[in-house]
């Protein structure tokens, strides 16, 4: 699904590629045993060897190579069993070591995949290059004080990973599609809470630009863009940013750039000259990790069913349409949720209800699966009161509203209200005859040809029965007397 | 009363202590008193008189109760490069000042859970980086031995000069030093005095303020080689903590000094006679040999044949470590800031006023070699030599039990004499293969140079076979009879 953008001299394709940062749900840090709560106080959650302090030496936590093991294997990507630790040397005053702790040659997960799912319902897949862990710095505040700068070292050593693609991506959707898939993944996985307003996930956008079908262009990278929103505006502003100049004869010059949210706008941070040198070298500290490919194996074994299995499944097994079960598994709770409903139930009627009333409902409300006001049980219950004909899907629509205003049985509001529908053929009988005697122009008219109107006597007659008469019926009868 | 006490070794005093023949606080008075008198040697950094009479006070109690830990009250020198917990550490470093951790070694906890006493904070060079103890911030330490007839200042060797001097003076009954590229045998080896580097892995980092990680071990400077024995088995250990260090059992380390070396088989190493090797050290070497033979061993020739390089990928790899385990000196967590108008010139006037020249030598080096465009021709090509001179050790060592080395290529020099810094590492020439191969190796008395200076011959032993260096070292100790002390003068 290419997508061309149109330029003065003709059309241009974009290569976007995405590193994304990833902080790996562990209630400790990746080398020490400090705690990792988002929101503490400033400097609440930091040990001497977050600080960098003299002769405080790195232990790697075990739990942490398990979620990046586990983050690899869901995205079918080859498990490194030996991995090293390098030191990446830079000064910084949130950066307490003067290096950070990252895998630069040799890092823990190699070549896997992702799945995008496109809105026709197809997938394209994006190869990622590699997945890394490496430690957080902590992060400066210089709005705390005229002319100092504050540094809460909270953050300064929680696990990332950096899950990197190859330049797979064609358009500012595909990459919007990867984050979002992604971030779906991990957060079945269990590795990463995916909350990008927390920080939990970051992406440093690579975007060139190239005539269709010519080699890669000089590409840009765009460090640090928190939300899917901005990847895209900043892929968007970038491109033509390129283009423009590729267009005036100029040249791209490989550089770094910042995503200004509040104007929409990248802009050049430094250059691939004064692009910072390092000096990665192994940490002396750690010694390389290595794997027990049976330990590997369990983690493997353990691993939850993954959205595009679960998609999948819910295609084969309930016979709905490839991007519904995509919006129903974007979440666990949701699919979960669908399955609840659908067992046993008629699943196109459970999806379109789900995808409906329901998912609006929890929109309106601001609610999620998890604290709705309607239960699985309920909504299945109102589906069992559609399917035997208690009421008809009009009426289930005012049912559902009362269910989730009062938390009601949809039984007990379908008794309450009288909302039971009248399968009576003689009582919809007669309703027919009274709707036909006091139209009998419209009678003619149909009869002479204008099939239209049979939605008008439908809508007379259940108007006349409240909406409670069955409408297969209305439909049966009023036909065979219009046909008269 | 009071010499008499600081005379004697570790062993020794243990046995003194456990007879109550005197109390731990009486032998903590007479070396604090000897450290008084010494002042002019400028062994220590920080003395901790009320601490050291503190924890005798708690030995002499324990002694009593019967619940004595092995170094029950004895008093120690620590170098002041382990962190120790609510006392200045500073790493003889301008850029530490002010720096007390909240935090103890894992090393010297184990001391202090057996009930020894730490004096104070030993002199050292600056983060451990020389060979002659005159990188200190606080001064250079003085060689209690003075060459025959002559009063000029001669150098402890480094880094753990004041360690060294500290022992050779009588001014602690025994003390930890460290050693990346020599830093225990070699001053050992300059004030007659025993020293030995563990293998690597076998004491825990952790709490040691790190200059190159790769290499350095932690490891006791003692009057005998019995004392370093005991010793290393209280400080040895896994500790989790460390991540390089190793899972392995310490045996005990007294009980495999016999002295007899019948069936084992010394290697001498061709490739150690260096052009240029004072003939005193040659004769000391072979002698050495001899004193070994008796004691028993066959004694071989072996090949280490990369030997050459040590030194060059020495001191390519241990400044590319230093240059980023140093980096965390930036002035704003602890120690020393010198403000400036923005971060980078904060960053500039701390670490330019706050390192040593040395120190910013190393820094520069290591920063070097590690460069884009450079790591490979550098810190890539040290690493392979790295490789293939623990290669040569492996070889040798499938025919030798131990190898049999001058520990330096002279004795100590005179403060100032070697300006050059070269000239300086080139004194690192016998001991830096040992910390590149990760193996045990420490360094004991031979005898007196003509000039009366002491001489030390070293052993080096298979990986976590402290046991079997000792036990040659103990051999040679036997055979050698080194019982010179140095005059007193600093009394005067």
């Amino acid at each position: 699904m290419s997508e061309l953008i149109k330029g003065a001299t003709g059309d241009w394709e974009m290569v976007i590629g995405l590193e994304v940062h990833a902080q790996v749900v562990s209630n400790a840090k990746l080398f020490s045993g400090a705690a990792t709560a988002f929101g503490a106080p400033p400097n609440s959650q930091v040990s001497t060897v977050d600080a960098g302090f003299p002769g405080m030496l790195p232990v790697i936590n075990g739990y942490c190579v398990e979620q990046a093991v586990r983050t690899g294997l869901g995205l079918k990507a080859k498990i490194n069993l030996t991995s090293v630790f390098d030191r990446k040397n830079y000064f910084y005053a949130d950066l307490p070591n003067g290096y950070q702790i990252s895998q630069y040659k040799d890092p823990i997960v190699g070549e896997g995949r992702l799945l995008l799912d496109m809105p026709d319902g197809s997938t394209r897949e994006i190869g990622i290059t590699r997945l890394h862990l490496e430690q957080d710095a902590g992060k400066s505040l210089h709005d705390q004080h005229p002319n100092l700068t504050f540094v809460d070292l909270n953050r300064a050593g929680v696990a990332l990973m950096e899950i990197v693609s190859e330049p797979d991506m064609r358009t500012a959707e595909e990459a919007a599609l990867y984050i979002t898939k992604l971030r779906t993944v991990l957060r079945y996985l269990g590795t990463c809470d995916g909350n990008m307003e927390e920080g939990s996930m970051r992406a440093d956008v690579n975007v060139s630009v190239r005539r269709p079908g010519a080699p890669f262009g000089t590409r840009c990278e765009i460090k640090n863009v928190n939300s899917i929103r901005f990847v895209r505006a900043a892929i968007e502003y970038e491109a033509r940013r390129q283009i423009d100049i590729l267009e005036d004869g100029g040249e791209i010059r490989q550089e770094t750039r910042l995503f200004d949210s509040v104007k929409g706008v990248t802009r050049s941070m430094r250059s691939k000259e004064d692009a910072h040198d390092y000096r990665y070298f192994p940490d002396p500290d750690l010694l390389p990790l290595v794997l027990d490919p049976e330990w590997v194996k369990t983690i493997e074994a353990g691993l939850p069913e993954l959205p595009d299995e679960k998609k999948a499944r819910l295609v084969a097994e309930y016979g709905i349409k490839p991007y519904d079960a995509w919006v129903l598994v974007a979440e666990r709770e949701p699919a979960d949720f669908f399955e609840a409903v659908a067992r046993g139930r008629d699943p196109k009627l459970a999806a379109s209800w789900i995808m409906g009333d329901y998912f609006a409902m929890l929109n309106r409300l601001g609610k999620s699966v998890a604290d709705s006001p309607v239960s699985a049980e309920s909504l299945g219950q109102l589906i069992d009161l559609i399917s035997d004909n208690t009421i008809s899907g009009r009426i289930a629509k005012e049912v559902f509203e009362a269910m989730v205003e009062t938390g009601k049985a949809p039984a007990t509001i379908v008794e309450e209200k009288g909302l039971r529908q009248v399968t009576d053929t003689g009582a919809i009988e007669t309703a027919i005859d009274d709707v036909l005697a006091r139209n009998q122009d419209k009678v003619a008219e149909y009869r002479s040809g204008k099939d239209k109107l049979f939605g008008f006597f439908v809508g007379q007659v259940m108007k006349a029965t409240q909406g409670k008469a069955n409408p297969a019926a209305v439909n049966d009868i009023l036909k065979a007397k219009l046909q008269g | 009363m009071a010499s008499e006490l600081t005379r004697l070794s570790l062993a020794e005093a243990r046995e003194g202590l456990r007879a109550r023949k005197f109390s731990a606080v009486e032998l903590t008075r007479a070396y604090l008193g000897a450290m008084e008198a010494a002042r002019g040697l400028n062994a220590y950094i920080t003395e901790t008189p009320d601490l050291a009479l503190e924890a005798a006070a708690a030995s002499d109690a324990r002694l009593a109760s019967g619940a004595a830990g092995s170094l029950e009250g004895l008093p120690l020198a620590i170098k002041d490069l382990y962190c120790t917990k609510g006392v200045l550490t500073t790493a003889a470093s301008h850029i530490l000042d002010g720096f007390t951790p909240t935090y103890e070694s894992t090393v010297t906890t184990s001391l202090w859970r057996e009930g020894a006493v730490m004096l104070g904070k030993a002199n050292m060079d600056e983060f451990a980086m020389g060979g002659s103890n005159e990188n200190s911030y606080y001064g250079p330490v003085v060689n209690p031995w003075r060459r025959n007839g002559d009063t000029a200042a001669l150098v402890p060797g480094g880094s753990s000069g004041g360690s060294a001097a500290a022992v050779a003076a009588d001014l602690c009954v025994a003390a930890l030093g460290t050693d990346t590229g020599g830093s225990i045998r070699q001053p050992a080896a300059f004030t007659g005095t025993v020293g030995i580097k563990p293998t690597y892995g076998r004491c825990s980092r952790f709490g040691i303020i790190a200059f190159a990680s790769s290499l350095e071990q932690a490891g006791p400077m003692t009057k005998t080689v019995t004392d370093a024995a005991i010793l290393l088995g209280a400080i040895a250990g896994h500790d989790p903590h460390d991540s390089t260090s190793v899972p392995v059992p310490v045996p005990d380390y007294t009980a495999a000094l016999t002295g007899d070396l019948r069936g084992k088989k010394i290697g001498i190493p061709r490739e150690y006679r260096v052009d240029g090797m004072p003939a005193e050290i040659e004769k000391w070497w072979q002698q050495g040999a001899d004193w070994l033979r008796a004691a028993g061993a066959e004694v071989v020739e072996v090949s280490l044949p990369h030997s050459k390089y040590a030194l060059p990928a020495y001191y390519i790899v241990a400044p590319a470590e230093a240059s980023s385990n140093l980096a965390r000196y930036d002035g704003v967590r602890f120690g020393l800031r010198v403000p400036g108008k923005d971060l980078t010139e904060m960053y500039e006037n701390t670490r330019g006023q706050g390192f040593g020249a040395e120190v910013r030598r190393r820094i520069l080096i290591g920063t070097y070699v590690l460069s884009a465009g450079y790591y490979d021709a550098y810190y890539t090509r040290a690493q392979k030599l790295r490789r293939l001179i623990a290669n040569d050790f492996e070889t040798a060592f499938e025919t030798v039990d131990a190898i049999l080395a001058p520990t330096t290529p002279s004795a100590a020099f005179a403060s100032g004499e070697k300006a050059d810094p070269i000239a300086m590492y080139l004194g690192d020439v016998f001991t830096v293969t040992a910390n590149l191969a990760g193996l045990p190796a420490m360094s004991v008395p031979a005898g007196l140079s003509a000039e009366g200076l002491p001489l030390g011959l070293q052993v080096i032993g298979k990986a976590f076979d402290e046991a079997g260096v000792l036990n040659v070292g103990y051999a040679l100790e036997r055979a050698a009879a080194f019982n010179a002390k140095p005059a007193a003068w600093w009394r005067a």
